[in-house]
This record gives structure tokens, sequence and C-alpha cells, in this order.
């Protein structure tokens, strides 16, 4: 099997890295013979608490300043291929390449477009609506960022890379994700505006027909599995399947394939992309709930939306793809050492992203649904089906076929 | 809930253009809707009364900006009625042809909108790019692109170049195989039958006693289509089949267009293939004196020009019957009942455009 990139661990070699910074702290303060003050430094729950403070600002620059932007772009390059043109091109990251001098090309990649975007919305003036209430107006874009975020708390990106490790953590992944569709709602009551406040509504409507199949998904992943620890559900996922050398993942168990299907335009709709995208609905009602806002304060409405898909996706690979397993379970060794074909880590990044693509791919090639249509689908479709799921999952479970 | 008015427009994504639609909503449920137009009256029809006939076909290309020619046709042809002058049989064909082009055009520009009205983005791209092949078509003709100020009173501006035929043929051979994608993308979409079938019901009754005419009408099961019914130019010497559904729904006003570009594609092609040699442009009589009124197919609908002269150089009086004004009138009875999402349906299925509306 393959290993993790990271040894031992986030939280280890935060560890060390503080020590190292904190011996240094000692020895100023003792060449300053201050040595009470050095050694408080180095205590242990100073020690401690600067670990998790690195821990926390590693995992959030990782999550929001690296894969957030990654999958922006994605987004950007893919849909824009899929509409038959360039797509983003001009912020290349190193303008002092050969290709930039030769002038702007279609070859650029534009990775920092969305960089230059933010720095725009940035300088854009903040505005609040005269009759909002704006303690509410103020907090929804907080809560939505802060909800996000709090998703890495937990998510594991391999067995080393986490930040803290939880043994409901897929329960608490779940919960975090809850909380977005709420903000949602406070927004549009908030703004005191006819758009925002029918798209308030059908966010909260949504978040009724599309919160419960996903969580009966789940459900029928815990029957099978039998554990809410999302390290534990990646290790039972990495057995082999029939005696072959491919990991049975959650997914080719036959009533999961259901739930997989479920779990996956139940996520669509969470992330309201454009199937489902009512909240918004940019043709209908201008921007839905996002109308009201400006400035920077739209741009983490709108971009974050990127990072709920990242968590999003990635709760989908953990529950049913197999997490950070490689589709072989085997491993080539050489003179009797094996080789690791790709680290857990990096497994775990193109499962993901290559479920946000398919989520692009989607959502730009077919139209939006109606309002009433996507309730109806989510009661009356995927509801049934994912109590069925259950029901299966319980069925192979009792009988051991899986 | 209580109910409200919701303001759609006058600056809102749905308007394509600058008009104003309200609608009273109790929840998600229509329950009434009221048109509210004039943002962009420009007076067309007023300023025509001060300048030459020749020189109202600068206004006439700008009533409705997707679709100039049509417009220009209907005001020539008008006038030639007036002046009592027959045009030369290939300055015909070469109308029909523009005419038929434009309308592609036209047709394109509404598939983007619809696209993106029902949030289909990738549509908007892919029918903006066939267009732009149909506007270099008109650019060969016309020298121009978007109000191309093709059409003159007693025929066209100038003749086509001689491979004119040829760069037809190739960006309408290649348009055909597009359309079969644009089919695949929405008629046969679960989704798009979802948003439009059984959405803005129109009756043919309703539609004939509200005065809905062209592609709404016909999809509402009437086969009534001007270029047969009280044929103009050449329509009556080029074999074609006007497109009727009889659904009445936003999916077969959809389905209507999409075949009526197949049908303008043929036509292009025979007009090419029977246009005669000769002039393409008469010298008409300066002055006219009576009146005269033609009505023709527009790319909408039913555009007629009524113009009357007294004797002098210019037109004494202008009056110009706009399909999608009458068609507006018909709106808030499609509409009642529906959900807040299928306005965009609707006012997109009946292809708006504001320049005409207003004049």
């Amino acid at each position: 099997m393959t290993g993790s990139l990271l040894t031992p661990s986030l939280v280890g070699l935060c560890r060390s890295l503080t020590e190292i910074l904190l011996g240094i702290v000692k020895a100023l303060f003792d060449a300053l013979s201050l040595p009470g003050v050095g050694s408080w430094f180095v205590s242990p729950g100073v020690v401690v608490f600067f670990t998790y403070l690195i821990a926390c600002l590693v995992m959030v620059i990782w999550a929001m300043l690296i894969n957030l932007l990654t999958m922006l772009w994605v987004e950007r390059k893919l849909y824009s291929r899929i509409q038959d043109r360039y797509g983003i091109m001009l912020s290349f990251p190193w303008p002092w390449s050969k290709r930039y001098k030769r002038g702007i090309t279609n070859m650029g990649w534009g990775f920092l477009q969305n960089v230059a975007d933010g720095v725009k919305l940035l300088q854009k003036e903040n505005m609040t609506p005269a009759t909002a209430d704006k303690l509410l107006f103020h907090a929804a874009p907080a809560l939505l960022v802060s909800s996000t975020v709090m998703v890495f708390a937990v998510f594991p990106f391999s067995e080393n890379f986490y930040y803290a490790k939880v043994s409901l953590g897929v329960l608490f992944i779940l919960a975090a994700l809850s909380i977005g569709p709420f903000s949602i709602i406070l927004a549009g009551y908030s703004a005191n505006n006819k758009y925002t406040l029918i798209g308030g509504l059908r966010a909260a409507a949504m978040m009724l027909s599309y919160e419960i199949p996903m969580i009966l998904c789940v459900i029928a992943v815990v029957v099978l599995n039998g554990t809410l620890d999302p390290f534990e559900m990646v290790a039972i996922q990495e057995r082999p399947l029939m005696g072959t050398i491919l990991p049975s993942w959650n997914v080719f168990s036959p009533p999961q394939m259901l739930g997989f299907v479920i779990f996956f335009i139940a996520i669509v709709a969470e992330l309201e992309r454009i199937p489902f995208d009512i909240p918004e609905a940019d043709a209908e009602l201008v921007e839905g709930w996002t109308t009201e806002y400006s400035g920077m304060r739209f741009g983490f409405l709108y971009g974050f939306k990127w990072l709920r898909q990242f968590a999003a996706s990635g709760l989908l690979v953990v529950l049913f793809l197999g997490g950070w397993n490689g589709p072989i379970i085997a491993t080539p060794e050489l003179l009797g050492y094996p080789i690791p074909i790709l680290p857990q880590e990096f497994w775990l990044l193109i499962k993901i992203y290559v479920v946000a693509m398919i989520i692009t791919w989607i959502s730009w090639s077919i139209p939006r649904v109606r309002a009433d249509q996507v309730l109806k689908i989510g009661w009356s479709r995927l509801i049934p089906l994912a109590l069925l799921t259950i029901l299966g999952a319980a069925v192979f479970k009792t009988m051991g076929w899986f | 809930m209580a109910e409200f008015w919701v303001n759609m427009g006058p600056q809102h994504p749905m308007t394509h253009g600058l008009w104003n639609l309200r609608i009273k909503v109790d929840g998600e449920t229509i329950v009434d809707a009221e048109p509210i137009l004039g943002y962009l009256h420009r007076g067309v029809e007023k300023i025509s009364e001060v300048r030459e006939f020749q020189k109202v076909i600068v206004l006439t290309d700008r009533l409705c900006y997707v679709s100039s020619i049509t417009w220009s046709h209907a005001y020539c042809l008008a006038v030639e009625e007036l002046m009592g002058i027959e045009i030369p049989e290939r300055a015909k064909y070469l109308r029909v042809i523009s005419l038929e082009i434009q309308r592609i055009a036209s047709h394109l520009m509404w598939l983007a909108a619809y696209g993106a009205d029902i949030g289909l983005l990738t549509m908007l791209l892919y029918a903006l790019r066939e267009r732009e092949l149909f506007l270099d078509l008109i650019e060969i003709m016309a020298g121009l692109r978007l109000n191309s100020n093709y059409m003159r009173v007693g025929g066209v501006r100038n003749d086509v170049p001689a491979d004119f035929e040829k760069s037809c043929q190739k960006v309408i051979t290649h348009f055909r195989k597009k359309l079969d994608d644009y089919q695949d993308m929405m008629e046969n979409s679960k989704t798009f039958l979802m948003r439009t079938q059984d959405v803005g019901k129109l009756s043919k009754e309703d539609a004939i006693n509200w005065g809905v005419t062209g592609p709404n009408l016909r999809g509402s099961g009437s086969n009534v289509d001007l270029r047969r019914t009280i044929p103009y130019e050449v329509y009556d010497q080029i074999s074609w089949e006007p497109a009727v559904e009889k659904e009445c729904d936003c999916y077969a006003r959809s389905i209507v267009r999409m075949r009526e570009m197949r049908e303008s594609c043929n036509i292009v092609l025979d007009a090419l293939k029977k246009m005669p040699p000769g002039m393409c442009r008469m010298k008409p009589p300066r002055r006219a004196e009576g009146e005269a009124f033609r009505v023709t197919e527009d790319s909408r609908g039913e555009a007629l020009f009524y113009v009357a002269g007294d004797g002098d150089d210019r037109p004494y009086r202008v009056k110009i019957r706009s399909p999608i004004f009458c068609t507006l009138g018909a709106v808030p009875q499609m509409m009642r009942g529906h959900k807040v999402a299928d306005v965009v349906t609707i006012m997109g299925s009946i292809d708006i455009c504001v320049g005409e509306i207003d004049k």
C-alpha cells in the first residue's frame, strides 16, 4: 500500500517546528538574562498551544489559499473549454517566463486570475442596504466562511495529514456543511430585498429536501462500515474486493452504488450548482440571496462555494471512493522494497478534483430545473431511494455479502 | 403568505432589453403579471416623417437590432407598393436570401438568450459562435454585420460576389451539423423538457384573439406563415414547409424556431440555385402619393408597415405594427398559475426584442 507524504503527522511536524522556534525564543530570552520568561515559552502548555496554532495556520493556508484557488481555476478553465473558448489565460504565475515574453497567447495558464479578482473585489465599496438587518447581514458571510473552514478541522487528507482526529469526523463534516444553507437563509432574510427573500426561502426548502437524503446515504454507509470515523472508514475500504487486487470501495457494493448516485445528486444540490442552483438563479432572481452583497463580502459568498465543493467532494471520496487508497492494492516491488506509486495525499486530491470536475461538467451542460421540480425530485425520488439503500445495506451487512 | 409585486426589470437579467415586467407573486406562484413598456421609445414613426423615403431605412434597420434586414424589407415593400414599382427578379432572390440568413441569425440570438435564461450558459456561447458565421455572410452581402443597411427601395444595395454560393454552402453544411448538437443539448435533454413542457400554454384561439403571430402562433398549432399565405418576393417559387407544432407550450415554440432554422437553410440554398442574372436594383421615383401597407413574416411574427405619402419626397405618415408588442398582451394570461422560474422560460420562448416593441 502507498504511504503518506507527511510522517509522522501534520501536528507532529508542527510540534517539531514549534519546538525549534520556541527554542530560539528561549535562547533569546536567556541571552537577555530573562531565564524565567524563556523557560515559560518551552513549558508544555505553551508548546501545545503554539503547535496547534501553527498546524491550524498550515491547514487554513492549504485549504483556502491552495485548494480553493486551484478549484476555482480548474472550474473556470474547464467550463471555458466546454464552451469552446480559452478562459482565463493572462495572470500567469511566472511573468518572467519565455512564454509570457512572446506576448499574450492562448496558452497562458491564468492561474492567478482569481487572486486578481479577489484584489478587485477588495477595492470595491462594501455597501449595506439602509433597510437591512445589519447584524445578520454582516454575520451571514462570516458564518458561511467559518462553517466551511470548520470542515477542514477534521477532514483527513491522509493517514497523517489531518488537524484533529475525531472519531465522529463524518458527522462533524456533515454538521459543518449544513450550517451553510442556514447562513444563506440569514443572508436572504436580512437584506430586506424581494429577490434575496425568495432566494433565501428557496434555500430553506432545498436544505430540507436535500440534507435528508444526503444524511440517509451516510447512514447506509455507516450501517455497512460500522463507524463514523473517516480513518476507520477508509481502512475498511482497503481490503481486497473478492480476492482481486482491486480494493473494495463502498461504491462497489450494490446498495451503495445507488447511495453513491443519491449522495452525488444531494451534494450537487447542497452546493447549489446549476441543475439545482435555484436559490441564486441568476436569470430569475438577479443573483438570488447574494444580490445585495458587494465587494469582498460578495467575494466570500461566491468564492467559498468552491471550497464547499472541495469539502463535499472530499466527503464523497472518503465515504464511497476509498479515500486515500490507490485503485490497486498490490504495490510493485523493486529488489524486495515496496515502491509507493503515489503518496496517499495525491490519490485523495486526484479523486477530489475528478469528482469536482464531473460536477462542473454536469452543471455547465444542462439547464436549471424549477424550484418545485427540485423539491419533487428530493422528496419523492431521492428520499425513498435513500431509505431503500439503508435497507439494502442492512441486508448486505447481516448476510455478510460485502 | 402575503402576495407582493416583484419588478422583473427595467434592470434585470431576464429582460433582454429595457422594459419592465411586474409580477404579483404568492410565494412562488404568479398571480398576475403586468408588462410596462416605453423605456426604449425613440419615436421612429415620427422621425420617419422628416426623412426622404430612402433614408428611413437607416431607422428601420435599428427597429430590431437582431433582425434588421427583415424590418427594412417590410418598409421597402410598403414604399414600393406606394410608388407602384416592380423590382428586378434578381433583387427579389437576393432579398429572400438575405432575409433568411437574417432569420437564422435572429433565431440563433433567441437560442443563445433562451439558453442563458433557463440556466444553460453553454448554449449562449455555442449559439453566438454559429451566429458569427451568418453575420459574416451578411457582411459579405452588405458590408455591415448588424445594422446592415442592405435593403433599398427598388432592390438591394449591391450584388453578391461570385463565390457567395460557395461560402453559403460551407456555412450551412457546418451549421446543419451544429444544429443536431443543439437539438441534443436542448430537445433531447430531460431537464429542458421538464422546464419547457406544459409551461406557458397559449391555445390557438387565445393566440389568434390576442394577435399573436409568427413562430409563437405556429407553436400554438395554427398554420399561418405569411411567406405562404400572402406570398411576397419569390417565396411562392421556392419549395419549403412552414414549421407548425400543436403543443401550444414553450417547448413547441422552441421546436418551431429550431425547425425554422433548418427550413431557412433550405430556402437560402434553393434561392441561390434559382437566382437569375440581372440587375439587383432599379431607380425608384422620388415622390409618391397615396397610401400603402404591406405585411411580411418577420423573424418574430407579422411586421406591418403602413406608409402614406402626400406627393412629397418623404412619407406623410408611417405606422409600424410590431409582432412582439401584440404578443406581450398575452403574457399575463400565459403566466398566471406558473412559478417564478417560469417567467424566464415563457418570456424567453416568445423571443422578445424591445427595440421593435417600443419603436
